[in-house]
């Protein structure tokens, strides 16, 4: 087992199953079927495939597992170099896992055009699996920045009626940070001479290189986060695309920037990172703070999950910049956390809007009598949401917070006003949905969850549960890497210390 | 007629190849030079010569214009093209750009009965003779202060000057020589020609003017200023700079208003060869050989677009607006995949092969420490990006109205397909056009 080449399997069988889609001939409705079943097939082994990964990965070593490397443009010494280590590797399952719920979630309501959605939802899935495995900064950012690709199409083709401004703010706004950030890594490839991201993670760059590469990197990242200011593609992209493409936009693609901070940011530019600390808290606790009270005011249901996908996302940030070692895994477990919980409210959200064709909270109301299974679904789900111990939610917002008083108390209090908020918010959108009487007869005959539904949100039930009451397999996995990065940090502050020292 | 042509071109092409390795050759009393340089450049204008003739074939029957002088008009240029690339003296390079561009005059305004088509020859004519005489003045002004045409001899008088600054007439004349070779190319300010032109002149013209011409004028335009001129990097370079940053810039932003997809074309070409000046501004062999990549994989991309352009038709009739390839996706899958292919690898997004290209350029500017080049390039790719993006939008996003023909041949299929594969699979093994354009590079420094 040991010598299969995992990462690469996982990465790209998914392109096989589109390739297979692709050359699918015959009437709409047999292609239609076909395409389904072909791509639940492909994402379902590729997913049984990833596990292969979680199962052999070696918890006890900070190094790369899986390492693959094969040359690809001598010429500038860039090669294809993939691995794993604690921190990317839960969340390629994370990939892996949300593509075929999100492919079951659009059995029915995609209709139009199904074989190119499916297509484009397994390239989406080589792009993300790719993006946490990439070893090589170039790799990296063909992944990346792929991305784009296959989620300009899903918003633009498949989204609301506002999908065309949507899908262009997306595009524009993402590519905009992203190529700063490609002349800061062509920056730090030059400098260092090689694109080779283990041999960049121990480089020691000037201290006022660092600061310019940091701030490239931050447009970037600020951007895909999505951090207060720059998060305004958020609500808009939410709210148009069709409701698997918000599934993976909260699921997978945000966590590219808490992933791009872990790996390039704080490794890679310490020194600049404590430098800047004060600036990220500042946006975060803002970000916490301010999307929470507009989510308050939301009147359509999509809307407001995106906003308190902001808020959430703010924790990850406070986390990972507190540089302390249970900040950053609270970090990470928050992104894990909020990517099945948040994905999972997308789709409890996609449920009714399947039925009845509106986001607007107002047109709903007393939902439990008709739909308690569905209920108790949302119910557990906006519980993981406010972070109620026994949820994931719990665990990656605690660790945050106890990271961050480590750090600085003021931080952690005001971070903290966002669990009150965010329970403000979840418990107001749950009781206007689903409690209250049942008094609008477009509502009266609504079905419950279909077992194809069911069998969508079972896998994130599990895992909201697991991670909530069992979360040490998880943290172990992370932990030493976790321990490399805060060492690293450690060391980049003694020695901005005993520099300060030596000014004065 | 056409088959001929390109059968014609494609035996040169193996000519050029089989050539190939035998180090720098120089003839007509130093006036022609054969080196890697120039074959690297020769194989990229007759590819683009042949397969151009190819894909006209259609349309020119469609117009009622498939008169053999087209072939002959197009070969004759090529010739003129394959002059210029292997000039080794200013004599030469101006017998070889004129005998091109006079060819090209008359090839814009092939059709004779359709008055955008004259009106777009004519404007060619006036402004390409006034760059001509701007590029004539430029040599003999350098001739006086040389004392000779020859690059060689030349790069021997400027390199005697060891860093010292130019006589002020060398400079002048080099101003103009740029300035004229900144019209072949349209390079802004000296784009003004090229929308016009481009949206005046039948299709398949416009598919060979963004081509061939454009590569050749670039390989005219590298050797002019590297080989006599390259000790006097600190003073052309400022100029390059210019003419690289305005392209960028009015090439994102002029494109976005455009409606008819020639015109659009016409702005990327200029927002295109911004990027490559960026390469030349480095200087190098990271500069050159970047520059050499960029235009080969530009050649591609640009290829497939205009096949594409050219399979745009309804009820028989070429139609060229935005707006007619809405609904492009459901009537015609394929060729709506292979242009939002070009799209998208155009704008530079990863993994495409336009994303490597701009990839290589921003290497060689972050080398050279060129960051405010670097990032206007990057910020204005993102402009870009919008209008490419638009024609994606309206092929797949806007409900179709009339769906387009899907007759077209077995010509444009087959390029189509070819350039897509390549720009979609460039990735994979990207080997032989990076070692190419090195070798091409190197033999252009060594020979300065």
């Amino acid at each position: 087992m040991g010598n299969l080449p995992f990462l690469s399997l996982v990465t790209f069988l998914p392109l096989l199953g589109a390739a297979f889609i692709l050359v699918i001939r015959g009437a709409p409705d047999i292609v239609a079927r076909n395409a389904r079943n072909v791509a639940l097939l492909t994402s379902g082994a590729t997913f049984l495939l990833s596990l292969g990964i979680w199962f052999n990965f070696d918890p006890s070593t900070a190094d790369f597992q899986f390492e693959e490397r094969a040359l690809w443009m001598p010429a500038f010494n860039i090669a294809y170099h993939m691995g794993v280590d604690g921190i990317s590797m839960p969340f390629v399952l994370l990939s892996t896992l949300l593509i075929p719920i999100c492919i079951l979630a659009s059995w029915t309501s995609i209709t139009i055009r199904v074989k190119e959605y499916m297509i484009a939802f397994l390239l989406m899935e080589t792009m993300l699996v790719g993006t946490f495995c990439a070893l090589d900064i170039i790799l990296f950012y063909l992944f990346f920045e792929g991305v784009l690709i296959p989620m300009f199409l899903i918003i633009g083709v498949w989204g609301g009626p506002r999908r065309v401004y949507s899908a262009f703010k997306f595009f524009l706004y993402t590519l905009a940070g992203s190529v700063l950030m490609l002349l800061a890594l062509l920056t730090l490839y030059l400098h260092a001479g090689t694109t080779d991201i283990p041999s960049l993670l121990v480089y020691d760059l000037p201290t006022g290189l660092q600061q310019w590469l940091w701030l490239a990197c931050f447009a970037a990242f600020a951007v895909k986060l999505p951090m207060w200011p720059v998060h305004t593609w958020l609500p808009d992209a939410h709210v148009e695309a069709p409701t698997a493409g918000s599934v993976i936009l909260a699921g997978v693609l945000l966590k590219f920037g808490g992933y791009g901070f872990l790996r390039f940011s704080l490794p890679m530019f310490p020194e600049a990172s404590i430098t800047f600390a004060p600036l990220v808290f500042a946006l975060s606790i803002i970000a916490v703070v301010y999307p929470s009270l507009v989510a308050l005011a939301q009147e359509d249901m999509k809307k407001l999950i995106a906003y308190s996908s902001v808020a959430h996302m703010a924790f990850v940030t406070v986390g990972a910049f507190s540089m302390t070692v249970p900040g950053v895994e609270g970090a990470i477990f928050q992104m894990l956390s909020h990517g099945v919980v948040s994905a999972a409210l997308f789709l409890v959200v996609g449920v009714v809007y399947d039925r009845t064709h509106s986001r607007d909270i107002a047109s709903y109301g007393g939902l439990v009598h008709r739909m308690p299974v569905y209920a108790l679904v949302f119910m557990l789900f906006m519980l993981g949401s406010v972070g109620l111990p026994g949820t994931s939610g719990f665990v990656g917002e605690f660790l945050v917070l106890l990271g961050a008083f480590q750090h600085d108390a003021w931080v952690a209090t005001f971070t903290a006003t966002g669990v009150i908020l965010g329970a403000a918010y979840m418990l107001y959108l749950y009781r206007r949905v689903i409690l209250g009487a049942l008094v609008k007869d477009s509502l009266k005959r609504m079905k419950d969850l279909s077992p194809r539904e069911l069998l969508v949100f079972a896998p994130l039930i599990v895992v909201v549960l697991w991670m909530g009451v069992y979360p040490d397999p998880l943290l172990g996995v992370m932990h030493v890497s976790v321990q490399n990065i805060v060492e690293r940090l450690d060391v980049a502050r003694a020695a901005l210390d005993a520099s300060a020292l030596a000014v004065r | 007629m056409i088959r001929l042509g390109v059968v014609a071109l494609v035996l040169t092409l193996l000519l050029v190849v089989t050539i190939s390795a035998r180090g720098a050759v120089v003839s007509f009393g130093g006036m022609f030079i054969v080196d890697d340089y120039a074959i690297f450049f020769k194989i990229l204008v007759l590819g683009a010569s042949a397969l151009s003739l190819l894909i006209a074939q259609e349309y020119l029957e469609i117009r009622g214009i498939a008169r053999f002088e087209y072939v002959v008009l197009v070969m004759l240029a090529t010739t003129g093209m394959m002059l210029m690339i292997s000039a080794n003296d200013f004599i030469a390079l101006y017998v070889g750009l004129e005998m091109q561009s006079l060819a090209l005059y008359v090839v814009a305004s092939f059709h004779r009965d359709d008055v955008r088509s004259v009106e777009a020859g004519l404007k060619y004519f006036v402004l390409g003779a006034l760059a001509s005489g701007m590029l004539l003045y430029g040599a003999s002004l350098i001739y006086g202060y040389a004392g000779t045409t020859s690059f060689s001899a030349i790069g021997d008088v400027v390199g005697a000057l060891q860093g010292a600054t130019p006589p002020v007439g060398l400079i002048i004349g080099l101003v103009f020589v740029i300035a004229g070779l900144a019209f072949k190319v349209s390079a802004v300010p000296f784009h003004m020609w090229t929308p016009d032109v481009y949206e005046g002149a039948p299709t398949p013209v416009t598919a060979f003017f963004s081509l061939a011409p454009k590569v050749a004028a670039i390989a005219l335009l590298l050797r002019v200023v590297i080989e006599p001129f390259g000790d006097m990097l600190a003073q052309w370079r400022q100029i390059i700079v210019f003419l690289s940053i305005a392209s960028m810039l009015l090439g994102a932003f002029a494109a976005i208003g455009q409606t008819n997809i020639k015109r659009l074309m016409a702005y990327s070409s200029i927002g295109h060869v911004g990027y490559a000046l960026i390469g030349l501004a480095v200087g190098g062999e990271e500069g050159i050989r970047s520059v050499l990549i960029y235009m080969a994989i530009y050649l591609i991309m640009n290829l497939g677009v205009f096949t594409c352009i050219l399979c745009m038709r309804r009820r028989e009739e070429m139609v060229e607006e935005i707006a007619d390839l809405a609904g492009a996706s459901r009537s015609n899958p394929m060729m709506a995949l292979a242009l939002a292919i070009f799209m998208f690898s155009m704008a530079g997004i990863p993994p495409l092969a336009g994303f490597f290209s701009k990839l290589y350029i921003f290497v060689a500017a972050v080398q050279a420490e060129m960051y405010t080049l670097a990032v206007i390039g990057v910020l204005s790719s993102v402009v870009g990006a919008f209008y490419y993006l638009r024609i994606v939008k309206v092929m797949y996003f806007d409900p179709a109205t009339e769906p387009l023909d899907r007759n077209y041949g077995p010509e444009l299929r087959l390029v189509m397909l070819a350039t897509a594969v390549i720009i979609l699979f460039f990735f994979l093994y990207p080997e032989p056009i990076l070692s190419g354009a090195g070798v091409a590079a190197a033999s252009l420094l060594s020979g300065s």
